[in-house]
């Protein structure tokens, strides 16, 4: 057998059928769906981004974060105020809300990765607390309570304008898509192999010469980023942003959404993605009581699914391979 | 110059003292065994080695360097690799994972991000070449954690003499282990290369004298003594502490 089983992926076709389907559906949805339900797109891509970014920690390297909001939020923040009030144009907004979220998760990295488990886990939350505190007490900057409204549109200086959705759609998707790239290179890379190593022994891997701290803070500061591009990204869509992204709600949610997708696989946590967003906008048409049935959700994952939708699906059809 | 010097090393847990005032040396090349009872300190000595665990007091030196401050990956870096007394590997990764993971380390795409790993062609074929060597092909596609008790000890061996060590610290390699299994162990440890030191416990006296050039002596934490394998089998203290009559 040469190659063995991690050459064996590249042989597998359906994968890579459903992939271009799904490209040429993305690509081609703007003349199918009203402003309404494209919006509706938009946030799941966003979402999926930021589901995905989390999952290189909790999936990957298995470090569990509940502060992972707070680099979207930082982003969010860094960019909108940039476009507001000094008038940068996306090409330099964009990256530094990046760059606010690196360097902010550059700094709590060292702080949080000096604990694993459920310490990093409260370490990370309190982190973002910290942040949140400051978005919400720094009147002057921030807007405190009231948040930032008014967030422009990004102007790409093109011949067609960003505002109308359409083409702001394509904006998003190609961003997306970059990002989802990247993501995809990075777990398949060595990187993402010794991520993984990281994930099933740590003191293994030590053992074996790996720096794993290194690793750890490399990952970490790597998926703030992400995390950042789908908070600039959010910005712009929304055009407002307020402390409500820093809340432990957020963090939770996006938690839930690795969870409910399955962690360990980057679609596992675009499709969890896709579906809070999908349910949040259903349920909430006809109750104010989202985080009940949020709740609900995750408490018929954690018993019935446990290793999420993709992971479900998995053992189904392993299942029915192998009776 | 010594392969590995231990100078005067201590460790205590709290109030209990798991290790004090050991000192020896270890020759290049040499193969020396580690015995002594349950609780005699060996295992903490391999972690005091390795680095996972730091020294209370006293000094490792690898080849004459200064060890004794270095975190684990360093010492792997200089040419020291253990194997673990409780299996230690990548238990949802595949087999030919868990070895390429161990190749990877000391390859300098290690940290690349961008680069695919499954285009690293001479990295699979030693991975390859390293199974197929000891004949574990057959299991390379299965998760770790789902082969035999017996395949994972022998894929911890692998492991370690993957990362090419000139010292290697082997934990019990065939702990558990059926008959057949433990001479399919002891022939990896036979056939490692001859300048390659190697430091062992075990528990099996007939693997151990099979193997040892020189023995080491723990009980309670003390080096109690130190000899060829005939002066040690001889030694009536010896006899005395497994025989439980102190």
């Amino acid at each position: 057998m040469s190659g063995g089983p991690l050459t064996s992926a590249t042989t597998r076709r359906g994968p890579v059928a459903v992939s271009i389907v799904g490209i040429l559906a993305l690509l081609l949805l703007p003349h199918f769906l009203s402003t309404y339900y494209l919006g509706l797109v938009v946030q799941m891509m966003i979402f999926a981004l930021f589901a995905m970014s989390l999952d290189l920690l909790i999936g990957y390297t298995g470090m569990a974060s509940l502060g992972h909001g707070a680099y979207f939020g930082v982003a969010a923040y860094a960019t909108g105020l940039l476009a507001l009030k000094l008038g940068w144009s996306v090409w330099l907004a964009l990256p530094a809300g990046l760059l606010v979220a690196a360097l902010t998760a550059t700094l709590f990295g060292f702080l949080a990765l000096r604990t694993r488990g459920s310490y990093f886990l409260m370490i990370t939350l309190a982190l973002s607390q910290v942040v949140w505190g400051i978005a919400f007490g720094w009147r002057s900057l921030t807007g405190g309570d009231d948040g930032l409204p008014e967030v422009p549109r990004p102007d790409l200086g093109l011949p067609w304008s960003l505002t109308h959705e359409t083409p702001f759609y394509y904006f998003i998707l190609f961003c997306i898509g970059v990002g989802t790239f990247l993501l995809m290179r990075i777990v398949s890379s060595p990187f993402g192999y010794a991520l993984r190593g990281i994930r099933e022994s740590e003191t293994r891997m030590l053992s074996l010469g790996y720096n794993v701290w290194r690793y750890k803070l490399a990952v970490f500061v790597l998926a703030a980023t992400f995390a950042g591009l789908a908070g600039s990204l959010y910005v712009y869509y929304n055009r407002f942003v307020s402390p409500d992204y820093l809340q432990v709600v957020r963090s939770a949610e996006v938690l839930l959404m690795v969870i409910l997708g399955g962690a360990g696989t980057l679609i596992g946590p675009a499709i969890g993605a896709a579906l809070i967003v999908l349910l949040d906008n259903v349920v909430s048409a006809y109750t104010e009581r989202w985080l009940l049935v949020l709740g609900v959700i995750y408490i018929a994952v954690a018993l019935f699914a446990p290793r999420g939708v993709v992971g479900f699906l998995r053992e189904f059809r392993a299942k029915k391979a192998a009776p | 110059m010594s392969a590995l010097a231990i100078r005067d090393v201590s460790r205590n847990f709290g109030g209990v003292q798991a290790l004090s005032n050991i000192s020896f040396e270890v020759a290049p090349g040499e193969r020396r065994l580690i015995i002594g009872p349950n609780g005699a300190g060996k295992t903490t000595l391999f972690n005091l080695l390795s680095g996972t665990v730091a020294v209370s007091d006293g000094q490792v030196m690898l080849f004459g360097r200064d060890i004794t401050n270095l975190p684990p990956y360093e010492r792997t870096r200089m040419g020291l690799a253990r194997t673990f007394q409780i299996t230690n590997l990548f238990p949802r990764l595949t087999v030919l994972e868990n070895v390429l993971l161990a190749l990877q380390a000391a390859d300098k795409s290690a940290f690349s991000m961008l680069a695919r790993m499954r285009a690293n062609r001479p990295l699979f074929q030693s991975a390859e070449a390293l199974l197929q060597e000891w004949d574990l092909t057959a299991i390379a596609g299965r998760a770790a954690r789902e082969i035999s008790y017996g395949e994972q000890r022998q894929i911890d061996l692998i492991l370690a003499m993957a990362v090419r060590p000139k010292v290697l610290l082997l934990d019990e390699p065939t702990a558990g282990l059926s008959a057949g299994e433990v001479v399919r162990v002891v022939g990896m440890v036979r056939s490692l290369p001859k300048d390659m030191t190697i430091l062992m416990i075990e528990h099996d006296m007939d693997v151990a004298f099979a193997l040892a050039d020189r023995i080491t002596v723990l009980h309670q934490g003390r080096l109690i003594a130190e000899g060829g394998v005939a002066e040690i089998r001889n030694d009536p203290h010896v006899s005395a502490i497994y025989l439980g009559a102190d």
